[in-house]
């Protein structure tokens, strides 16, 4: 920069609308219509005065803009703070910014927000994606700055660019040293604000007809799982979620149900396998029926559900076991049982007289579940689009409609056997998972959501009962787009009929998990398990800040050499270096030539001191004068005086 | 006393040396290197950036923050490159008149593999010139000195420096090289008109300021004859001018400091005849110029123009314009 305070041209001018409208442009899919139009309006204004070289708007009037535009800012969100509202007013005030930039310092200070900016990106989406498109971003920002420290013309559009990719590439380095190795802390820092994690889709505390069939439609990842030993069978994949025990003649409910430690008492064959959980933003966590630990930092309540101390808000990768087909709770409360029987009196008449019949038909259990079964499998359709339900929803579901998702089926059987009087709750998690041999984990999805039921049965405990199975067995054998029917919709990413587009997805989805596992998910846990398998047990900070910095310094010492190396002059004339090595071998023999003295006088003086070389002297002398001084320049010569210097023996 | 022991500071510290001849070499040992005002915003909004990524657990966070954290320390190393091995030497300066600015040009040479961009080169901090200096040739720079009095002007430490690329750094070196640039007297404005001149030996009676041919205006002096004041021209109310005309013979026209009145003081009286070399050599003549200590003959011409001027630049200075190199200064280094 020429002086910090000279006024800005139009050239700059140009790079910093560019480089911040590129990377503002992603805040446009969550800003309120008008804001988006005031900031386009402000860059187009500062680009109409900057090309037509017209003064700046006086500081009242943007100073009246800013505070209009709060003001807006606060009546859509409620709130100035908080992640929307303090993004969407960041891009204004730079907005605003922009029209009263006149000297390179403004210019500076406008590039290191547009960084910042870079970084509220992040706190939307961190997928590859956006993170190359950010590569891109930063790029042209620092091209930018190399267009501001540029002196009065403009630079080569060619060398602006070039300094700044080569600047960032070679920081590479550098960076990867201070990412490994820089103390990581589990954040927060500080509160953050409560729609930090908005927008953010899972399994929710209730289920009404319908809730998990719109999460059924979204393609995006719950999570991933990679097993230590052999997969179990498709049929097994039940990830157990929230439970739900209590019924309101509608909606089933997940009301906090942790009342004490878990009686692990369970037992059937051990699984383990490591879960990242993407951030849902809830407590609960998910596991293989049926959970055999407890991470750390998490608790299994008395029904064996997984939760979290704290809601998930960032990627969560933990390990875990699990007995499959377990045999649990055979010993159960009396509180616990009651509130799994208990139904709304006067809701659902008829699925409740069905349950009382069933009751009185049958004398054991398993004949009233077997019946029940029976009739799903004989009369109903399985759809992802069933018909609206009204004020009873079972009794339509079961006696008029007759069609419906995994919810209908799990909530219409729970209100039967609870009215026939066998303790029943909803268990809602996914089931199954798509297998990607690249990585050789299972990916399970949003799609994958289901709900299925449990039963108690006296003298074996909880015992898992899917209705859901009797109606479709290829939803638990194959998968869901096996058991819809082909006119229901799908995400692409589920329905996916062509083979080669099902291995771009597959190959897309392993780069995002090992996207996620090293570059997201790189936290505390991680850097420590990492270190332990480079050898280095129990890193403290102090370790590891001491091992950052021995690192970071030979980093930027072999920078610094390589850097500077190239500023040696460097001989290239051939005739020229072939002398250098002829006086070379001299000054070895005690003979160095003076700087001042030229080639001829110094042959002379060699000559006088060691007569027997004369002869050797004398031609190389003589060639080299006429190379170099002389009008001739043959290559024969320069072959006969490389040929000469390097025989040549003092 | 503070100024003193910060000037020796200074001297130990960057090494300053006095004038040095031939060729500066800006080896490493020569240029400095200080974070500027930016670097240091920069530093603080990285931090921030840095507690961000950390609060909010933000992965690519953390990726950038440390690529611009790494990318600001290279910039080091960037801005320290873009100066260093440079080869300087001095160049032509052209004599200025008193008042006016000196321009010192230098040559910068560069014989790395690197291109340099946008070099400043500086005298007073305040005003620079940018040049960028491509791998393996060479440019020259030039840097503006007020010259505000005649003599010899010595510009002292230039100060050669870049901030390319981000401007997180101010890289410079001193250049003190043994520049220096004649400072022509300011000729007077107005003032006494030019002596009369004599006939030369033997070439008659004529007067170098003859009848003849119309040779130029001045502004009019009591006592100019009637019939060459220009009254077409004071008819436009440009004031009385009086044309001059120039004999064709042979004339001899002595600038003679003593025939000054005696009042005058002596840079009155040099740029009295500063004004009148460059009045006689616009018209052509022949003149030579008397000062008490020394006589230039009679001549024509740039050359006696440039001459004269440089006579009474360096009248009774104690330094002639083309002296040596003062004991000790000539330390070249390469």
């Amino acid at each position: 920069m020429t002086d910090p305070k000279q006024l800005l041209s139009w050239r700059h001018v140009r790079w910093l609308l560019l480089s911040l409208a590129l990377v503002a442009a992603p805040h446009a899919t969550h800003m309120p219509w008008w804001t988006i139009g005031l900031v386009v309006m402000l860059i187009a204004w500062r680009a109409y005065v900057g090309y037509a070289r017209l003064v700046l708007p006086s500081r009242w009037l943007l100073l009246l803009i800013a505070f209009i535009a709060t003001v807006g800012v606060f009546l859509a969100y409620r709130t100035i703070f908080g992640r929307d509202a303090g993004v969407t007013l960041l891009v204004i005030m730079l907005g605003l910014k922009l029209l009263e930039t006149r000297t390179l310092r403004d210019a500076m200070l406008l590039s290191f927000l547009g960084y910042f900016l870079v970084i509220t990106n992040f706190l939307y989406s961190q997928a590859i994606g956006t993170g190359l498109y950010m590569l891109a971003c930063t790029v042209a920002i620092t091209a930018t700055m190399v267009n501001l420290n540029y002196a009065d013309a403009e630079p080569p559009f060619r060398v602006q660019l070039r300094t700044a990719c080569v600047l960032l590439a070679q920081s590479v380095p550098l960076m990867l040293v201070l990412f490994l190795l820089f103390p990581r802390v589990s954040g927060p820092l500080w509160g953050l604000p409560r729609d930090a994690f908005s927008g953010v889709s899972g399994l929710s505390d209730t289920m009404t007809p319908g809730s998990i069939t719109s999460l059924v439609l979204s393609d995006a990842v719950a999570f991933r799982v990679r097993f230590e030993s052999e997969m179990p069978r498709a049929k097994d994949l039940y990830w157990r979620g929230p439970l739900m025990w209590d019924f309101d003649g509608r909606t089933w409910s997940a009301q906090s149900f942790v009342y004490t430690a878990p009686r692990i008492a369970a037992q059937g064959d051990l699984v383990k396998y490591e879960v990242t959980l993407e951030p849902h933003n809830r407590r609960w966590m998910f596991a293989l029926d049926l959970p055999a630990v407890a991470p750390p930092q998490s608790i299994v309540s008395t029904d064996y559900q997984l939760y979290s101390i704290r809601p998930v808000n960032n990627r969560l990768r933990y390990d875990m076991a699990s007995f499959l087909n377990a045999r649990f709770g055979a010993v159960e409360s009396r509180f616990a049982l009651n509130r799994a029987l208990r139904i709304p009196s006067r809701s659902n008449p008829r699925a409740q007289e069905l349950g009382r019949a069933l009751r009185q038909k049958h004398a054991d259990d398993e004949g009233i579940i077997g019946e029940m079964l029976g009739m799903f499998r004989r009369n109903f359709v399985y759809t992802l689009e069933p018909p609206p339900l009204g004020e009873h929803p079972v009794d339509e579901f079961l006696f008029s409609t007759r069609s419906g998702f995994c919810e209908h089926y799990a909530s219409a059987f729970a209100v039967v056997m609870r009215a026939a009087g066998i303790p029943t709750r909803i268990v809602t998690g996914y089931q199954g998972g798509e297998v990607n041999a690249l990585g050789h984990y299972l990916i399970v999805r949003q799609a994958d959501a289901h709900a299925w039921t449990e039963v108690w049965l006296d003298g074996r405990g909880w015992v898992r009962v899917d209705p859901t199975f009797a109606v479709a067995p290829v939803r638990v054998d194959t998968g869901i787009s096996a058991a819809v029917p082909r006119t229901d919709p799908l995400p692409l990413m589920v329905r996916t009929p062509l083979a080669i587009l099902r291995q771009v997805r597959l190959t897309w989805d392993y780069m995002a998990n090992v996207w996620n596992q090293w570059v997201l998910g790189y936290t505390p846990e991680r850097q420590r398990s990492l270190l332990a398998n480079a050898g280095l047990d129990n890193a403290t900070w102090e370790k590891l800040t001491a091992m950052l910095f021995i690192l970071a310094g030979i980093v930027v010492a072999m920078f610094t050499v390589l850097a500077l190396r190239q500023l040696k002059t460097r001989v290239r004339d051939p005739v020229k270096v072939a002398y250098l090595k002829f006086c070379d071998k001299l000054r070895r023999q005690g003979l160095p030539r003076d700087p001042a003295e030229g080639p001829v006088d110094y042959a002379r003086r060699v000559e006088r001191q060691r007569p027997e070389l004369a002869p050797a002297v004398e031609p190389i002398t003589r060639l080299y004068v006429a190379l170099r001084y002389g009008a001739e320049s043959s290559a024969a010569a320069l072959v006969e005086l490389q040929r000469r210097v390097r025989h040549f023996a003092a | 006393m503070y100024a003193a022991l910060r000037n020796r500071f200074f001297t130990w510290l960057f090494r300053w040396r006095g004038p040095e001849s031939g060729v500066i070499v800006l080896g490493q040992r020569r240029v400095f290197i200080l974070p500027t005002r930016q670097g240091l915003v920069f530093a603080l909004i990285l931090l921030v950036m840095l507690a961000g990524s950390i609060n909010y657990s933000l992965g690519l966070g953390f990726v950038l923050t440390f690529l611009l954290g790494a990318a600001s320390v290279n910039a080091m190393i960037y801005t320290f490159r873009n100066l260093a091995n440079l080869r300087i030497t001095g160049g032509r300066t052209r004599p200025v008149f008193a008042g006016d600015t000196a321009f010192f040009a230098l040559h910068i040479e560069n014989r790395s593999d690197t291109d340099r961009y946008a070099i400043g080169l500086t005298h007073d901090r305040r005003q620079a010139s940018f040049v960028d200096v491509m791998a393996r040739s060479g440019t020259s720079a030039t840097a503006g000195v007020h010259a505000p009095r005649r003599g010899i002007l010595r510009p002292g430490r230039l100060i050669l420096f870049t901030r390319f690329p981000l401007g997180f750094y101010y890289a410079w070196a001193y250049v003190d090289l043994d520049l220096q640039c004649i400072v022509y007297p300011r000729p007077a404005a107005t003032g006494l008109p030019m002596p009369p001149a004599a006939p030369s030996a033997g070439a008659g009676a004529e007067r170098g300021q003859g009848q003849e041919d119309f040779s130029g205006m001045r502004p009019y002096h009591r006592g100019d004859s009637p019939r060459h004041v220009a009254w077409k021209v004071a008819a436009r109310d440009q004031g009385l001018h009086t044309k001059q005309f120039t004999g064709r013979a042979e004339t001899e026209l002595w600038l003679d400091w003593a025939l000054l009145p005696s009042q005058m003081g002596a840079e009155e009286r040099l740029s009295l005849l500063a004004r009148w070399v460059l009045d006689a050599h616009a018209a052509g003549l022949t003149y030579g110029l008397r000062l008490p200590n020394t006589t230039l003959e009679m001549a024509a011409g740039e050359a006696q123009r440039d001459r004269c001027l440089e006579a009474l630049a360096l009248h009774n200075t104690d330094r002639r314009f083309d002296d040596a190199p003062r004991p000790g200064s000539s330390r070249q280094r390469s």
